[in-house]
């Protein structure tokens, strides 16, 4: 897996600075940012995943190792997104919300075994045909990443991906989440208010709008 | 009554009135057509009930050509303008293109369906805009050539007359209906797992867009199944669709027709039927042949190639209805305009200065008729949105359909009904039933207009309000309405548009009592005087325009010192 690099990113809004950030997200590290409101923490995801606002200036690059992703369209950046909200689609069943998600290799069946894995790997095995509707908070959370990791991802954003969670719930999934990107080594940013959260995660925080 | 009382009250009453003024039209009008097509009608002498109506209908030459061709135009026009819509959408949702023609949404929504089938009868006409541009370099036509266009036998000009209407129109109502089934979000997450723009929009967002879509279309389907002015200026009259021959067997100098045409009115009734549950079939089918299609991983469907096919499209249906309507404004001010001569030259104000006598009297009363059937039609709005806000309910399914009632029955077949009604119990027809008929079909699209925002205004501004204070009414008055008089004056001009470009309840509920721009420039269409039937059409376009410039310009000048109540550029 390649690192993460955010190289001498300036993003304005209105020819006014918004937020400057020069950073490298080695493999498997999570780097967390914090910052109040409206330092542009979500827009700076948003810039890496391609969706950024046209109201906004973006300068700078975004290298995932060699490969240069601000000049490609979202869908070909392999940068997985996971939201405050899980965004199962409600038109598909679990294993098709997977299945949307899955690179397509293989035959249909060895499609369908390696959902079947994914799901038995964190006990929702029993759960492939049900409506994402009928999941609770932890159950949704997992099948997004779930869903996230077999579309086979370079690198991870997360934003806010805890904070609609339970308590009793958020630690555990947290746990859960953090262990999964190291497992595949894959280059993590995530966007959060909650300090413990930026704990969890173990690596570095990056705080957007501290003045020098 | 204390104040709280009497708003309590007010807006108790309100959405009951709105339902009737919906219902009531519509279901007694439907049975009023239902009687005389089974040869009740005691006013005409029909104190029995008989077939012999339907059998007199049934021996009518080309009627099953008739109902062919209705069924086929309406379908056909539904369904290119979905489709078109649709790959629009998923190939430039989040493109500056795609904001662009967000931006001329309402003023192209404005243009009545006349106003647009007449600048598309005079461009596609033998010796339209387009064979004079032609000619005689590339056609090598001296003369305008001999063919039947608009007004071909297949319905080719009306099927692309409705199209240019339906689509501005499915795009409106799928704006707000992107929002609400958080197709953005969905997107987002498709395109980060690495599908291709237009393959995401159909995988994901369409499943949740489609069926809040689905009682616009269906309205579609009704109307286009349905319609009489576009089809009496595109279509062909050798036969004609059956809406339009029914219209001419109630006008029909022998009375003993209307027998007959009550028939024909019940046939249009079920042949939209049929059309709908043909495309609910349609419907099933495609949901379950997508089922596979979904989840099968695939990122990409000939995305360039639909692409550039949506945006060719797209160009063409707002290519043809500009060049339309500037064809219109080029014939209101031709001298002598010979053939194949592109510009008329020169230009003279002779036909607006001999028309402005006729204009007078239908200018006052399309304004009279699409103003009280407006101010009726907000004002029911209102107390039916204020009456959900207050209940803190979102409309029940049931209301739905009854606010889509007007819009899925063909209006031949109820309005019809409501003339029989007045026949029977001697009401006169005039202003009054004009303004009445018109107010069914305003209101609709004035709900339509307003729910989104008037739902979506925060309700920490009434909350507020309150705590300092203030009563229910004066909340009312003093705070929501102000804060959405921006989107209240929008809707209302929507709601006027509708009205001006309303036909067939002018027509019947007005018994020729009532001559409005639309009708006078429908019926000058069918005639030879094109200069005269495009001042016509020019008034019926211009009348909606000066409605949504006033809806623009008077937030503005209210507000102008009031920044945060200014429209904001998003």
């Amino acid at each position: 897996m390649a690192s993460l690099i955010l190289d001498d990113i300036v993003i304005e809004q209105d020819q006014r600075p918004l937020l400057s950030l020069d950073t490298t997200v080695a493999p498997g590290d999570v780097v967390t940012v914090m910052g109040p409101s409206g330092v542009g923490k979500s827009t700076l995801l948003a810039f890496i995943a391609g969706f950024l606002s046209p109201a906004f200036t973006p300068r700078g690059r975004i290298l995932l190792g060699e490969t240069r992703l601000d000049t490609l369209p979202a869908e070909q950046r392999h940068v997985g997104l996971l939201f405050q909200d899980p965004l199962l689609f409600p038109h598909l069943d679990v294993e098709g919300n997977l299945a949307f998600g899955m690179v397509r290799e293989g035959s249909r069946r060895q499609r369908r075994e390696r959902i079947h894995e994914a799901l038995t790997s964190v006990g929702l095995e029993a759960f492939a045909k049900r409506d994402p509707a009928t999941l609770s908070g932890g159950q949704k959370a997992r099948v997004a990443l779930l869903r996230v990791l077999l579309s086979q991802p370079r690198a991870i954003l997360l934003d806010e991906p805890f904070s609609k969670l339970d308590a009793e719930r958020r630690d555990e999934i947290r746990h859960w989440v953090f262990e999964r990107v190291r497992h595949y080594r894959l280059p993590t940013l995530m966007v959060t208010h909650d300090e413990a959260d930026a704990r969890a995660a173990g690596g570095r925080t990056i705080t957007l709008g501290d003045t020098p | 009554m204390s104040r709280a009382t009497s708003y309590r009250f007010t807006i108790g009453v309100l959405p009951w009135l709105t339902i009737a003024l919906l219902s009531l039209p519509v279901v007694s009008g439907v049975l009023g057509a239902m009687a005389p097509a089974f040869g009740y009608l005691p006013v005409l002498g029909g104190d029995s009930l008989t077939l012999a109506p339907w059998r007199q209908l049934l021996e009518v030459p080309g009627l099953v050509d008739m109902a062919r061709l209705s069924f086929v135009t309406g379908l056909a026009s539904a369904a290119l303008s979905l489709g078109l819509v649709v790959l629009f959408l998923g190939s430039f949702l989040h493109t500056a293109l795609y904001r662009r023609i967000q931006r001329w949404l309402s003023p192209l929504l404005a243009v009545p369906h006349a106003a647009a089938a007449i600048g598309l009868a005079f461009l596609l006409a033998p010796s339209g805009w387009v064979a004079r541009g032609l000619s005689p370099w590339a056609t090598g036509w001296q003369y305008p050539p001999d063919f039947a266009f608009p007004g071909d036998p297949w319905g080719l000009s009306l099927i692309l007359g409705l199209v240019i209407k339906e689509v501005p129109f499915l795009l409106l109502m799928s704006l707000a209906a992107l929002v609400q089934c958080q197709a953005h979000e969905r997107l987002k997450v498709a395109r980060s797992l690495g599908y291709r723009p237009l393959t995401a929009f159909l995988k994901v967002a369409m499943p949740g867009l489609y069926p809040l879509l689905r009682l616009p279309i269906y309205a579609v389907i009704a109307f286009a199944t349905s319609t009489v002015d576009v089809a009496m200026i595109l279509g062909p009259s050798t036969p004609s669709t059956l809406a339009v021959s029914v219209v001419g067997w109630l006008n029909d100098p022998s009375l003993s027709m209307r027998f007959m045409a009550s028939a024909g009115a019940m046939l249009q009734m079920l042949l939209t039927l049929a059309a709908l549950l043909t495309w609910w079939l349609l419907e099933r089918l495609v949901a379950l042949v997508s089922q596979s299609w979904w989840r099968d991983g695939r990122r990409q469907c000939g995305e360039r190639w639909l692409g550039g096919m949506a945006l060719t499209a797209m160009r063409l249906v707002l290519g043809l209805m500009v060049a339309g309507l500037a064809g219109l404004a080029l014939w209101s001010v031709a001298g002598y305009w010979p053939f194949p001569h592109f510009l008329p030259w020169p230009p003279t104000a002779h036909n607006w200065q001999a028309a402005a006598d006729d204009l007078v009297a239908p200018v006052w009363q399309s304004l009279s008729v699409a103003f009280a059937a407006t101010l009726l039609s907000v004002v029911l709005v209102l107390g039916s949105l204020e009456a959900e806000t207050l209940k803190q309910r979102p409309l029940r399914p049931w209301a739905q359909v009854v606010l889509y009632l007007p819009l899925l029955v063909p209006p031949v077949a109820f309005l019809f009904g409501l003339v029989m009604m007045q026949a029977q119990f001697g009401i006169r027809p005039g202003m009054a039933a004009v303004i009445a008929g018109h107010a069914v079909f305003v209101l609709p699209y004035v709900f339509l207009s307003l729910a989104e925002s008037y739902r979506r205004l925060d309700p920490r501004w009434s909350q507020q309000a309150r705590s300092l204070g203030a009563g229910p009414w004066r909340v009312f008055l003093r705070v929501r309405l102000p804060l959405l008089l921006a989107p209240i004056l929008t809707a209302a001009a929507v709601g006027f548009a509708v009205s001006i470009g309303q036909y067939l309840p002018t027509v019947l509920m007005g018994a020729g009592r009532v001559a409005t721009v639309t009708t006078e420039a429908v019926s000058l269409a069918s005639g030879g005087d094109r200069r005269l039937t495009a001042i016509f059409a020019l008034a019926q376009l211009l009348l909606p325009a000066l409605g949504f410039l006033l809806a623009m310009l008077v937030p503005r000048y209210l507000f102008r010192r009031r920044q945060g109540l200014l429209p904001r550029a998003d």
